[in-house]
């Protein structure tokens, strides 16, 4: 068991998600940086896709019942066992009485914290991720509390010591690009509008959760005129409601663009300028309110391309740590 | 009616059936998504109907998004000549109108709404052409509506009326969205009815609120055990008027875990239906077996 003294900021328990259940308004779910969920679980011996916690802006405080190995990614922030400052992206011994917690964030948003073994809670449609919204998921489908406990999973074999090389890891630059295949209502939008978005410098807004992420501070949209859609509403903003990609940029009222993230709202009125390509999508996790930040346009083999050397990418953490 | 294909970046690819709402949109939809689902595509893990609209995610590492696009859009241009008989359900929702908990949400959120002196029912019964709010609510739940979508969060459907264009209510959103909307509120945007099925930030009409879960991941309430959301795009409902007495009386079954939702399987003729709608609408509800 893990306790949980101090529970930081919208911690909860995470994993590769729940997919298949979209279609109902039950989002994937699961860790916002994909990447370094998987990178902290090989390090403690995990399979990928064990259930750690996630901690946006600030780490929780934990203390341990039983040893184990602890790997902690993502942001970058003094990492602490027992007042001993400890390196990130490591395979640390934490003994059981020992205290985890952690100093101010200096990059990134969010940190992932591996445990060997897992947290163990129950699985809910095939996942232990916490969706907030559907109160269901992680521990009691809610933020993690001071006072809780989670169970671990029995752990498998892995040595303290091994580390994931700097190469080997990724946060967003600044500004941060992200890059986006437009369509599916991009021609609700003039051609001038659209290259605006692209051009503009936008900044994190202070409204970012794991539902999605919303920007500031490029010109607003110029509409193409049309006769309202029955059913779609009024403003030129809307269509007749429909789902949503994971990583669309909805525009509503041609204003502050909202990209959707892995707790997405399945479906809703607003226009959809282009989608965020896959594998930009782990950058989003790690980016902060008032970060800078362009959307840049490519095409689908552009971003099939990028998928392929994220894959490699991951592909390499596999064999380092498989060492 | 030739749909609009477009990649949502490298993992989906989104369907317009038709950029309006209308019934050959959603019949279209859900046909091509059932035809989806069966073909069984390597690598597509979300296969999400919409109003007028569809959504895949596909993995394309293990089909080419273009070879995906071509085998989705042969089974759009079938789906074109599709006999549209349905077999479904038809569920009935009671519904509290003028209830005071959306009444009290509604009053806090005043200068948000487009005419802030008159409540949400009034305004909408006048846009509508209805002398009274209660012609109003008689015509809310006097037809039955189609499920045209299930989704925006934990199971949330949006409902179409089963009438002519011309009877179909019709209503804006609140100029500015709220920021609380009670669970089970009955809402309307557009042309949709749609149910709150948890509480949260909204945007639509709220006409009244219903005592019967729709959404339950806890496995606290026995129809929601099996499956944790409810409605399903083609099911039909009906709304059922009831008053204070009837909402605290069910409110304290589902508590209890007795409740029991009228729901009966039903056969759905689509040219039947379109043929004289009141009339086929009438035989619908006494499925539902009522004296």
């Amino acid at each position: 068991m893990i306790e949980i003294r101090k529970p930081g900021l919208a911690t909860t328990v995470q994993d590769l998600g729940r997919p298949g259940h979209y279609h109902l308004g039950i989002p994937q779910s699961g860790a916002m940086d994909r990447m370094a969920l998987r990178a902290a679980n090989l390090l403690v011996g995990n399979e990928e896709g064990a259930a750690g916690l996630e901690a946006t802006f600030m780490g929780p405080e934990i203390a341990f019942e039983r040893d184990a190995l602890v790997a902690v990614t993502g942001a970058t922030l003094p990492i602490f066992v027992d007042d001993v400052e400890q390196p990130g992206w490591t395979a640390l011994e934490v003994r059981a009485g020992q205290v985890l917690r952690f100093g101010y964030l200096t990059a990134g948003a969010r940190v992932y914290i591996a445990i060997s073994g897992g947290i163990d809670v129950p699985l809910v449609l095939g996942s232990r991720s916490t969706y907030l919204v559907g109160v269901m998921g992680g521990h009691e489908g809610r933020a993690l509390a001071a006072g809780d406990r989670l169970a671990l999973g029995s752990a498998r074999d892995a040595r303290a010591g091994r580390k994931l090389p700097e190469k080997l890891r990724r946060l967003p630059g600044s500004p941060a690009e992200l890059r986006v295949v437009p369509g599916i209502y991009d021609h609700r939008v003039t051609p001038e509008s659209a290259a605006h978005f692209y051009a503009d410098e936008w900044k994190v807004a202070p409204e970012a959760d794991r539902m999605g992420y919303r920007f500031r501070g490029g010109r607003p949209m110029e509409f193409v005129p049309r006769r309202p859609p029955f059913g779609a509403g009024e403003d030129p903003s809307n269509i007749t409601d429909s789902p949503y990609a994971y990583g669309c940029i909805q525009i509503p009222g041609g204003l502050e663009p909202i990209v959707l993230h892995r707790d997405a709202v399945s479906g809703g009125g607003y226009f959809t300028i282009g989608v965020v390509i896959s594998a930009d999508m782990d950058l989003i996790a790690q980016m902060q309110p008032n970060m800078p930040t362009r959307f840049v346009r490519v095409d689908l083999d552009a971003a099939l391309a990028a998928r392929h050397a994220r894959r490699e990418q991951m592909d390499a953490i596999r064999a380092h740590l498989a060492r | 009616m030739s749909s609009r294909f477009s990649f949502g970046g490298d993992e989906h690819l989104f369907v317009e059936c038709d950029e309006e709402m209308t019934f050959d949109a959603f019949f279209k939809s859900l046909a091509v998504t059932s035809a989806i689902r069966a073909a069984d595509f390597p690598g597509v893990s979300e296969i999400c109907p919409g109003n007028a609209s569809y959504q895949m995610r596909f993995d394309p590492d293990r089909m080419h998004p273009d070879e995906l696009l071509r085998e989705v859009r042969a089974l759009d241009e079938a789906a074109e000549r599709g006999d549209h008989v349905l077999d479904t359900r038809i569920i009935e929702i009671p519904v509290y109108y003028e209830d005071p908990w959306t009444h009290e949400t509604m009053m806090r959120f005043r200068e948000r709404h487009q005419d802030p002196d008159a409540t949400d029912l009034e305004y909408c019964a006048r846009i509508n052409g209805y002398d009274s709010v209660a012609d109003f609510i008689a015509a809310h739940h006097g037809s039955p509506w189609f499920v045209s979508m299930v989704g925006f969060v934990c199971g949330v459907p949006w409902l179409y009326q089963m009438v002519e264009r011309e009877r179909q209510i019709e209503a804006p959103k609140y100029v500015r969205p709220r920021t609380d909307t009670p669970r089970h509120t009955i809402g309307y945007g557009g042309c949709f009815t749609a149910i709150y099925a948890v509480r949260g930030a909204g945007g639509y009409q709220m006409f009244g609120i219903t005592p019967m879960p729709i959404f339950e991941p806890a496995g606290k309430v026995s129809y929601l055990r099996e499956e944790m959301v409810l409605l399903r795009p083609g099911d039909i409902v009906k709304f059922a008027p009831i008053d204070r007495t009837a909402y605290d009386a069910i409110a304290a079954e589902v508590e209890a875990d007795r409740y029991e939702p009228r729901i009966r399987p039903v056969r759905f003729d689509r040219a039947e239906f379109e043929a004289d709608m009141d009339a086929y609408n009438a035989r619908l509800i006494e499925v539902l077996g009522h004296d």
